[in-house]
């Protein structure tokens, strides 16, 4: 399915924070395949945009840029940052958080509904990060996002997916619009299980960065998520209350007394 | 073979170093910054000054603690106010896991429960339940340290002169005889190193009447690892963020919120501890967070001590003079060369 109107070739986004540098980050993004990473502005930007080395070392990583609107609190905010972000990355992409908790880092979904809204409006095409609520999601939809991205538990928790009622419910309800699980994996069996539920891609960046080895992490995560999309492409078997044997029970000799 | 004489441009931690390890090894060595005095415009004024390569391989390249496990002897060598106490690893029990993953991923220390905490550190008794204890680590005030290296090198009649801006372009082209230059200018050498960047910090400097430590203490966290570094007297650096930004302005609100918090964690009573400082700067840093040294003609630049400034400046100045040996026998040669050209 494409990202507004992108084919991805890779069904993994990577972010680029907290890498031990940004030699390893490059070399984790080109181990992971990723076409796409996200980069953050809010707190590097300062004043006559300081961040600018970092940025262009990941421009030159030959890699989409999706930026980010981390760190903000406010509709007001998110939108400037997204402003900032267009002018310095000439992407219309821009990935939405608007952060109520800073403690769960948990979206404030009423200011991101707006700030989905008013940005759509302007021509921007929005990659909310959200919940895996229903409501919230339709609210996101009807403010003009073509792509959802669900937690799959808080950012940076490893917890892995918390929901999976919920992110299932979102896939049936939502079977024409990309789904992104965003945030809160650990390990890459959790990538793969956000792919076995017909998820289109998965965004990850803690659990490549602090890991032990960072490049050879981002490398077994592409691996479980082309995995998860190759098994849901295959219609898995649904589990079962019963045993069914594969083989036939009657006639097997009956051993001991 | 005559020496050469070296030119160090830049009295941060890097340069002094540098001319420190040249002029023990017998170079004519002078020392020029373009700042007013000793720390001005230099990010090592700004250090934590923490020699703790163990506590550092947990989240950096093996080699980072490789290179800078001989610089705490380099130190004890040649400021007597390094103290070798081992340093301190803490976390809030809800983050307990992340001393478990510190643990995991580096050695070279001993697990302590809250007793042998409070044995090593009576302050901190009571306030957390386990901690990591790198034994052989060590720390030292950033200030006096280059204090203290200014005037070794005054004691070796190496001249440091100050308000002397030293041109890259100047520092390729224009040197007379056997002249070679170390170049240690830290970000201001973007003009030659194209991949330098400035990575930003900030910090703040606190005095209690309530507390005092006597070994560094990082509290981990999942998003804002900081630490505390003791400078005598209650008086503790608090430090520091690492923002890919560089910006030179203060410290924003929210970073000094999240520093204070930290020490606020460490102990409630550092609530009522005195700020008397509070700064940032912007450190030098190749795309490998990794310091190096490269030469162009007859300048070697020094640079990309990263936020290792004091930990791997040691590393660096023995490189660079294993560098100016090659480049001094080789000009010998270069310069037998042009002899011989003549004669014949």
């Amino acid at each position: 399915m494409p990202f507004y109107g992108v084919e991805l070739k890779s069904r993994l986004l990577l972010g680029t924070a907290r890498y031990p540098s940004p030699k390893i980050l490059g070399e984790a993004i080109q181990a992971s395949g990723a076409d796409v990473v996200t980069v953050s502005l809010r707190r590097e930007a300062g004043p006559e945009q300081a961040g600018q080395s970092f940025w262009s070392l990941v421009r030159s990583l030959g890699v989409r840029v999706l930026p980010n609107t981390a760190g903000c609190h406010t509709v007001r905010e998110a939108v400037t940052t997204a402003h900032m972000a267009r002018e310095m990355f000439e992407t219309p992409w821009i990935k939405l958080e608007v952060i109520r908790d800073d403690d769960t880092l948990q979206p404030d979904v009423f200011g991101l509904v707006e700030a989905a809204r008013v940005l759509s409006e302007e021509g921007f095409e929005v990659f909310p990060y959200t919940i895996e609520d229903l409501a919230v999601a339709d609210r996101l939809v009807e403010a003009g996002c073509r792509v959802l991205m669900p937690w799959g538990a808080p950012i940076g928790s490893a917890r892995g997916l918390n929901n999976l009622y919920g992110l299932r419910a979102l896939r049936a309800h939502f079977p024409d619009i990309p789904l992104v699980v965003d945030a809160g994996l650990g390990v890459p069996s959790h990538a793969a299980a956000a792919m076995e539920l017909g998820y289109d891609a998965v965004l990850l960046n803690t659990a490549v960065a602090e890991a032990g080895d960072p490049v050879a992490m981002a490398r077994a995560f592409a691996l479980a998520i082309e995995a998860g999309h190759m098994a849901f492409k295959a219609k898995p078997m649904e589990p079962r209350d019963m045993a069914v044997p594969s083989t036939p029970m009657m006639g097997r000799a009956a051993l001991g007394d | 073979m005559s020496q050469s004489r070296v030119i160090v441009v830049g009295a941060g931690v890097a340069g002094l170093c540098c001319a420190l390890e040249l002029s023990e090894r017998g170079y004519p060595v002078e020392v020029v910054d373009r700042g007013r005095a000793l720390g001005d415009g230099c990010c090592s004024w700004m250090a934590g000054g923490m020699l703790a390569p163990w506590c550092e391989r947990a989240t950096t390249e093996p080699v980072v603690a490789t290179r800078g496990e001989s610089s705490i002897d380099w130190w004890v060598q040649r400021f007597p106010g390094t103290v070798r106490k081992g340093s301190l690893v803490v976390a809030q029990p809800r983050d307990a896991g992340e001393l478990s993953r510190f643990a995991g991923r580096t050695e070279n220390f001993e697990w302590l429960d809250g007793e042998r905490l409070a044995e090593l550190e009576p302050d901190l008794a009571g306030r957390f339940r386990r901690a990591l204890f790198f034994p052989q680590e060590a720390h030292l005030d950033p200030r006096r340290a280059l204090a203290a290296l200014a005037e070794a090198l005054r004691r070796r009649d190496v001249p440091i002169r100050f308000g002397v801006d030293f041109p890259a372009t100047q520092s390729r082209h224009e040197l007379p005889g056997r002249e070679l230059v170390v170049d240690c200018r830290g970000l201001a050498a973007r003009d030659a190193l194209a991949d330098l960047r400035g990575v930003r910090g900030e910090m703040l400097v606190i005095r209690s009447r309530d507390i005092d430590f006597s070994r560094p203490v990082r509290m981990l966290h999942p998003r804002i690892p900081l630490y505390l570094v003791p400078r005598g007297e209650g008086v503790f650096m608090v430090g520091a963020t690492m923002i890919e930004s560089e910006a030179r302005g203060g410290p924003t609100v929210r970073s000094a919120v999240d520093l204070l918090n930290a020490a606020y964690a460490l102990h409630p009573a550092f609530g009522e501890a005195e700020i008397l400082e509070i700064n940032a700067d912007v450190r030098p840093a190749f795309p490998d967070n990794l310091p190096a040294v490269r030469r162009e003609g007859r300048v070697l630049h020094a640079n990309g001590l990263y936020r290792h400034g004091f930990l791997l400046s040691p590393w660096l100045a023995r490189e660079v003079a294993a560098r100016v040996a090659g480049l001094n026998s080789s000009l010998e040669t270069i310069d037998a060369d042009l002899r011989e050209r003549r004669q014949a």
